[in-house]
């Protein structure tokens, strides 16, 4: 009897340890995903999508939504690096996950996908509000484009999009230009211009609107023309990434696989673009581009090797960093010639662009201001798409020792000559006077 | 023969005197350390206040890495993140002091901590400056008065209160450098002595490496030479006494890092340079009028003064524009606030705002020297008669320090020494005439005293009667004697070297002399001893309390005395030593500037402002931060890299220093850098109150936050026992700190600054079922409940 539970144990810690071990800083890349869907049959009608996933080496966990067993952490550990909400009208989500556990995922350096679509329940739009997207708050509204719309047999209202106008980032969207627009079907929604980490990734053109296509527009519409995203990326401040996309219909073979062609346009491309689009993008969402890391932080005195515990105001010194991108396999060497370090003491008092040698070392070489007191060297990296790398390092620089002035200065010498002709006159007046008579 | 012979009585009873003074003086040593350790007693042996922490760790570290580090030591701990250069902006003489010493017992295989021997440091000092006290009452009225005016400064309140044990700051060491400079003053004054000069100097470099005071020092001496040269006492010894030690003091004072170049370019000491040319003058004018014939001597005077005055006017021009150049008039804040007392509270709050600075209240008076405020008077008359040198000094001394001691409670100090010697010259004074009217008085002695005109009688019959008293006498009338002789002779230059002969010659004189003294009642006289004693013993019995209930207390232990027991109220060190342990190396905390040096030295974290109120603008910063709504307040704290914040409330047990009162402070000081905090802001109608009546800025300032967070948690009502009111707002919520850490009694509170957050949020549109999901969460992960959930 009592063997049992050492049996158990004995089985169950090496699945512990596979899942404390795969999401670790050392491969960004998330491994396991939960998928939530509505429906089961989402996982037929989407697998293309997913079988790309797979194909990268995810582990997709499918679950309906409202699946009582469903968990994202067991004992305090996530259980999944990586979730995908497929599942756009879940008023209520199965086991113990809510909005604010998924969003609890997302602040603890998880990544996610959530599709929306004109059924948008209150928990997807909820979460999609923590993230900074604010979905139209018209239940039945739909983004509606009457000049940039896809071509279709049946002249429907207008709601299939073909939009191309993309963010300009190959960190986000691949190398390889998407030549084909990327149909699009479903709710649009507005970001907040002074949130700095929503990216606006393929809008709708200006003409667009967000509105009722059933009804008659009887007030003007809340959303309109550019303002509306269609797909956004949000980059928390802990590098966890989430993907915001108003259309689950997007991500499904029929999409992936239709012909298309963009109203006003002659050309009819042969297939859409979704698949690139949402491929190189849920790349970016799960980190096999665009995730640096700085390593080797180190700094001295030019012709020492040590790193000194305090600098002297005046020194001369070296500083180096080495920048490294995560590929999805591999650290490769990061290549830029943007990256800058500060000498910051309550401001910048050295601000120098880093020099790199194209194998990840960044490194620059500056002259201690005259000025003392705590400083830190500091590289704030943030460039569109890629994880920030804020790195600060504090250093204290001393003024002068009492014996490191300079001994005798040139202009004071007709001092030092009065002083010592002084002396002496001293010495000989002293003499004459008690001597002499 | 018999001259012979009473030159050997006199000798002996000298020596019996002296063995007997030293005695006294050596119980005067004792009793001036044994009742300053109360504190030990009471409490523990610990560091007192604020800036004696800071003291300590330095000396902990010039024990540590030696003189030379220390000279050159950067604090990278203080004042985040400019960094403060130790070595070059502390006075180091008590931190050399004190570090000497313990090298000193270290090296005879005494191994104290170097916190004992910081915590003994003003004890051991107190008995030093005792006996310097009679050094220098001595010179001016003789070894009587010395010996009182020593006994009277071993226990004066005033000087209790800056040197109980632990209380290791400047003033302990500095008190007896100034005393003992005084007395080497006075000492070469009187003799003329080139050596007394020289050692003089050196006691000024003491005491300039002491403390800030001795500008005290550098305008006093100055006066009392222009005193004398006014008043015709111009004398060679004079000239020695100052001469050497405005050139030697001053090229010494120059050597101490802090001072440096102050030493003659600031207008504090202008006055010393002035008063050297002056007596320049004098002394040169002396000696043409030895040279020449009064007639040509009248010629040259009209001519050196007529051009003199025109050299003297432009010299003053060029002066006047030289200091109305620089923007304070050359003048620091700290003296100018001496010379105008509503200087500071009108332009630097930084300085107003210590209550060390503010002008004493009467009763502070009595506190402090107690009934030697009455006897300073008698002590002044005293000193006029008969008018020496010596004793104009005493007089000068006295009246500028009571000025000073009007216009700042710190300088109490300066006038406790000055107080006790002239109390000291009139208690003996009086002693002197009461005694003597007994004598002549008694039956035995009165016989011999009306008819006798021997002189050898009256020596005889004096060593019968009681040596003490008797010696007093003996050596005012022989001092009385020489200064008439000296007034006759042009003043012998080495008066040490003739007492023998003196003492010979002065035998003669002394009939005459005495008859003209005044003789008392004999009743009068007893009552009168009587009552002194009486007087006497009501300024122990006041010594002794003050030493022991109201000056003991180190201020970072408190207790209460209460129906129920002692309280006792450790706090801060709970605080400091939870900040040790649960936070980084290098985290920064900000607190008021008045916490800055405990942090540093318990808790070894980094500070953002400290007590070294060096840099007025990083203080406005941390004042506006506490004046400022959280969201501000945040974003300074953040720009500083500041982890924790540190509150001192007092609310909970009635302490009554605490933030909240002292947040006035903060919101002058701050707005007098930034603009936007406006003081009429946070006050109701002139008034300012944190109850209900309380302006909005006011409610919603950090520094009320902070110190009110969950305070309606622990009686319901929110009832403030310091403001003695129920506070104003009692619910609400931190949005950009966490509360990490509060005290057993309330009175330490530290909170951390939140981090960004990880999202920005968009339009908060469906708050409601949210808001309730992360409350819910939260509430499980805090202990503390929150009522109003």
């Amino acid at each position: 009897m009592s063997r049992l539970p050492l049996i158990f144990l004995v089985a169950v810690i090496p699945f512990l340890s596979t899942l404390c071990t795969s999401f670790s800083p050392e491969k960004p890349s998330d491994r396991r995903i939960l998928v939530l869907l509505d429906d089961l049959a989402l996982q037929s009608s989407h697998s293309l999508f997913f079988d790309s996933l797979s194909s990268r080496g995810y582990a997709l966990d499918f679950k309906l939504a409202d699946d009582p067993k469903i968990g994202l952490k067991r004992y305090g550990q996530y259980l999944y690096d990586g979730l995908i909400l497929f599942a756009p009208s879940a008023d209520r989500f199965g086991g113990n996950i809510d909005s604010a556990a998924i969003v609890d995922f997302i602040d603890v350096g998880h990544d996610l996908i959530i599709a929306a679509d004109n059924s948008a329940s209150e928990r997807i739009r909820e979460i999609a509000t923590e993230c900074g997207v604010d979905f139209d708050d018209d239940q039945a509204a739909m983004v509606v484009d009457h000049t940039s719309y896809a071509v279709s047999d049946t002249e429907g209202d207008h709601t299939l999009i073909a939009s191309d106008d993309f963010i300009q980032s190959e960190v986000l969207l691949g190398s390889n230009k998407i030549e084909a627009p990327v149909l699009f079907q479903g709710i649009g929604h507005s970001l907040n211009p002074a949130n700095s980490l929503v990216l606006k990734v393929l809008s709708a053109s200006s003409a667009a609107y967000s509105a009722n296509p059933k009804t008659k527009l009887s007030s003007p519409p809340s959303l309109t023309g550019s303002a509306i995203s269609l797909v956004s990326v949000v980059q928390a401040r802990n590098n966890a990434r989430v993907l915001i996309s108003g259309s689950l219909s997007m991500f499904s073979n029929r999409f992936f696989r239709s012909e298309v062609q963009k109203a006003g346009s002659s050309i009819k491309h042969a297939k859409s673009g979704n698949e690139q689009f949402l491929t190189e993008l849920s790349k970016w969402v799960f980190h096999e581009r665009g995730h640096l890391k700085a390593v080797n932080v180190r700094h001295n005195k030019v012709g020492e090797a040590n790193e000194p515990s305090m600098y002297r105001i005046n020194d001369d010194l070296e500083y180096a960093v080495e920048i490294y991108e995560w590929s999805g396999k591999s650290w490769e060497p990061y290549v830029a010639n943007d990256v800058q370090v500060q000498f910051y003491m309550m401001s910048p008092y050295v601000l120098k662009t880093l020099s790199t040698d194209q194998k990840g070392l960044y490194f620059t070489a500056f002259k201690v201001p005259d000025v003392y007191g705590v400083f830190q060297f500091k590289v704030e990296y943030q460039q569109l798409g890629y994880t920030s790398l804020s790195l600060s390092k504090q250093i204290p620089v001393r003024p002068f020792r009492h014996n490191e002035y300079e001994r005798f200065l040139t202009a004071a010498f007709p001092y030092y000559g009065a002083s010592f002709s002084m002396m002496a006159g001293f010495f000989v007046f002293t003499f004459a006077y008690l001597y002499n008579k | 023969m018999a001259a012979l012979e009473d030159a050997k009585a006199s000798s002996l009873r000298f020596a019996f005197g002296n063995v007997l003074s030293a005695f006294i003086l050596l119980l005067i040593g004792v009793l001036a350390f044994s009742i300053r350790l109360f504190s030990v007693i009471k409490y523990e042996s610990v560091i007192h206040e604020f800036d004696p922490y800071f003291n300590y760790r330095v000396t902990q570290f010039l024990t540590k890495n030696g003189i030379y580090d220390f000279w050159n030591w950067f604090d990278d701990r203080t004042w985040y993140p400019l960094g403060r250069v130790i070595g070059g902006t502390v006075y180091p003489g008590l931190t050399l002091t004190a570090g000497t010493m313990w090298w000193i017992l270290n090296s005879l295989n005494i191994p104290l901590s170097v916190e004992t021997v910081c915590v003994f440091t003003a004890p051991v000092f107190s008995a030093i400056a005792a006996w310097a006290t009679f050094l220098l009452t001595k010179e001016v009225k003789g070894t009587g008065a010395g010996l009182t005016a020593a006994l009277l400064l071993a226990m004066v309140p005033s000087y209790i209160s800056r040197s109980v044990a632990g209380s290791y700051d400047n003033e302990a060491v500095a008190i007896f450098a100034l005393i003992f400079t005084f007395y080497l003053y006075i000492k070469t004054l009187n003799t003329g002595s080139l050596f007394y000069a020289t050692l003089n100097a050196l006691a000024y470099f003491y005491m300039v490496c002491s403390w800030g005071g001795y500008t005290f020092i550098i305008n006093l001496i100055p006066m009392h030479v222009l005193l004398c040269i006014v008043t015709g006492r111009y004398s060679s010894r004079l000239y020695i006494a100052y001469a050497p030690l405005v050139v030697l003091g001053t090229l010494l004072a120059a050597l101490v890092p802090v001072v440096g170049f102050n030493a003659v370019m600031t207008s504090e000491h202008f006055a010393s340079f002035l008063v050297f040319i002056i007596l320049h003058v004098v002394a040169l004018v002396h000696y043409i009028k030895g040279i020449l014939s009064p007639k040509m001597f009248k010629v040259a005077v009209t001519l050196v003064v007529s051009i003199g005055l025109v050299v003297c006017c432009a010299v003053v021009a060029v002066l006047v524009a030289l200091i109305a150049s620089s923007p304070t008039m050359g003048w620091s804040g700290r003296s100018l606030s001496l010379l105008d007392p509503t200087y500071a509270s009108k332009y630097i709050p930084i300085i107003a705002s210590v209550s060390e600075h503010q002008p004493p209240t009467w009763p502070s008076y009595f506190m402090d020297i107690n009934v030697l405020a009455f006897l300073v008077p008698a002590g002044i008359i005293a000193c006029f008669l008969p008018l020496s040198d010596a004793s104009s000094f005493v007089v000068l001394y006295i009246a500028t320090s009571v000025y000073f001691s009007g216009v700042m409670v710190r300088l109490m100090l300066v006038l406790a020494p000055a107080a006790c010697i002239t109390s000291g010259i009139a208690l003996s004074a009086a002693f002197d005439v009461f005694t003597r009217s007994i004598k002549f008085q008694l039956p035995g002695s009165s016989q011999i005293d009306a008819g006798d005109s021997g002189t050898g009688a009256v020596v005889i019959q004096n060593e019968t009667t009681t040596e003490k008293k008797e010696d007093f006498v003996k050596e005012r009338t022989s001092r009385k004697n020489e200064k008439h002789e000296d007034l006759s002779k042009e003043r012998p230059s080495k008066k040490n070297r003739k007492k023998e002969k003196e003492n010979v010659e002065k035998i003669s004189v002394k009939p005459q002399e005495e008859k003209r003294l005044l003789v008392l009642p004999l009743e009068a006289s007893v009552i009168g001893i009587f009552l002194l004693v009486l007087l006497g013993a009501f300024y122990v019995v006041h010594c002794v309390w003050a030493a022991a209930e109201a000056y003991s207390a180190p201020s970072i232990v408190l207790t209460s005395q209460s129906n129920d027991g002692l309280h006792v109220f450790d706090d801060f060190r709970e605080a400091y030593a939870w900040l040790s342990h649960n936070t980084e190396l290098d985290d920064k905390v900000a607190s008021w500037w008045d916490y800055g040096y405990q942090t540093t030295a318990m808790a070894n974290r980094t500070v953002i402002v400290d007590n070294n109120t060096w840099n007025n603008t990083h203080i406005a910063t941390v004042g506006t931060a506490m004046s400022s709504p959280e969201k501000a307040a945040w974003e300074i704290f953040n720009s500083l890299d500041v982890k924790y914040v540190l509150v001192v409330f007092g609310g909970l047990i009635g302490y009554p220093s605490d933030d909240i009162n002292k947040f006035l402070w903060m919101v002058r000081i701050g707005g007098g850098v930034f603009p936007h905090i406006k003081e009429p802001d946070y006050l109701r109608d002139g008034q300012y109150r944190i109850d209900s009546q309380a302006t909005p800025t006011m409610l919603n300032c950090l520094m009320y936050k902070l110190s009110y967070y969950r305070f309606v948690e622990t009686d319901g009502k929110a009832f403030d026992r310091v403001r003695r009111t129920e506070i104003g707002k009692k619910y609400f919520k931190l949005t950009h700190f966490d509360e990490v850490f509060t005290t057993h009694h309330w009175m330490v509170r530290i909170y951390k600054l939140k981090p960004q957050k990880n999202r920005i949020r968009g339009k908060a549109k469906k708050s409601k079922a949210k808001a309730s999901s992360t409350t819910s969460s939260k509430k499980t992960g805090s202990k503390r409940k929150n009522p109003w959930h």
